[in-house]
């Protein structure tokens, strides 16, 4: 291994949930505010993971209040407190983007399983 | 002490500062050098410590330079570099110096060769805008004119034409220092450093506005 992948390996998380586009998840972010931490909850679907090891990012997408909001984590960011694996979804495509000119009924993902939230 | 060292760019990648923010990150192995040679005002008229970095086998060494090594019982190096008028404090010849040089510094300052890009035109070379690529237009990536007639009928020196690109000596200054792994003899600066990875590189510890410290 060189010393760039060591380097990496040893910053990455542990305790990150599996999970891949068209699952449900709950993301608890921690957010700074002056000198108080709180920890701010975002719920959606998973629509896209990008990149590998200690680059790897998803996006999270939910519809709140009639409009849809996106949020970009990084999978081994310290800011994120805890990821929560709700549902698995039934998708065939590795990038749901096409959910974003969706509206109502169709945005809906069939869950594969339910999954127990003590992980 | 000496605040300069000899190193090896190793690669980069990015880190999460303690904020939670990604940064992004050149690993350097800095030394650990040897001090090869000292010279003084009196013999050599300047004073300077020559470092030394990265054993290699003594047949790899040409013999000249090779008794410098055996003169004074050490291994043979790959990469020797002067360092003038540095504070020497107690450095003896033999004497080994390592990444903790930089345990105070800030930031440092780093030389190195930049990648070599060949013979380039004056698109990439001097960032010229170049011509339209359709329409019609029969002018792409050309120099244009380079100058006027008659008067003073020559080009003008240090007029931006195409030629070599990189591969030569370039400092970045002032790169913050993100950590100091002395276990390891790694350097992490923020930022980019000039060469590709395995590339010699020659690193001062600096002030805020970059400047190298003795």
């Amino acid at each position: 291994m060189n010393i760039v992948e060591k380097i990496e390996n040893s910053s990455l998380k542990t305790g990150t949930p599996v999970f891949k586009s068209g699952d449900t998840v709950k993301v608890y972010q921690k957010i700074k505010e002056g000198d108080k931490e709180r920890v701010q909850v975002f719920e959606g679907v998973v629509i896209a993971r990008k990149g590998s090891g200690l680059r790897s990012s998803f996006t999270v997408r939910k519809n709140s209040y009639g409009v849809g909001v996106e949020k970009t984590f990084l999978v081994n960011s310290p800011l994120i407190d805890k990821i929560e694996l709700l549902y698995r979804g039934k998708v065939r495509k590795a990038k749901l983007y096409y959910l974003r000119k969706k509206k109502g009924k169709d945005t809906k993902i069939e869950r594969l399983d339910m999954i127990n939230n003590n992980n | 002490m000496i605040k300069a060292l000899i190193g090896k760019k190793i690669g980069m990648t990015q880190l999460f500062n303690e904020e939670g923010m990604i940064v992004p990150v050149t690993i350097i192995k800095a030394g650990p050098c040897t001090v090869v040679t000292k010279k003084n005002k009196q013999t050599d008229g300047y004073n300077a410590v020559q470092l030394g970095f990265e054993e290699v086998k003594s047949y790899r060494v040409k013999k000249p330079i090779l008794g410098k090594f055996t003169k004074n019982n050490i291994s043979p190096l790959k990469v020797l570099k002067e360092f003038r008028d540095s504070d020497e404090g107690d450095l003896k010849i033999g004497d080994t110096i390592d990444v903790s040089v930089f345990n105070e510094a800030k930031s440092v300052s780093i030389s190195g060769i930049t990648k070599g890009k060949g013979y380039q035109g004056v698109v990439k070379r001097w960032g010229f805008s170049g011509g339209r690529d359709t329409h019609g237009s029969m002018f792409h990536r050309a120099p244009g004119s380079i100058g006027q007639s008659s008067f003073p009928s020559k080009v003008f020196k240090g007029l931006k034409m195409p030629g070599h690109m990189g591969n030569n000596k370039c400092t970045v200054l002032n790169l913050k220092v993100v950590k100091i792994d002395a276990a390891e003899n790694l350097l992490y600066v923020k930022g980019s450093v000039p060469g590709a990875g395995n590339s010699i590189l020659y690193i001062y510890a600096a002030d805020e506005s970059g400047r190298k410290l003795k």
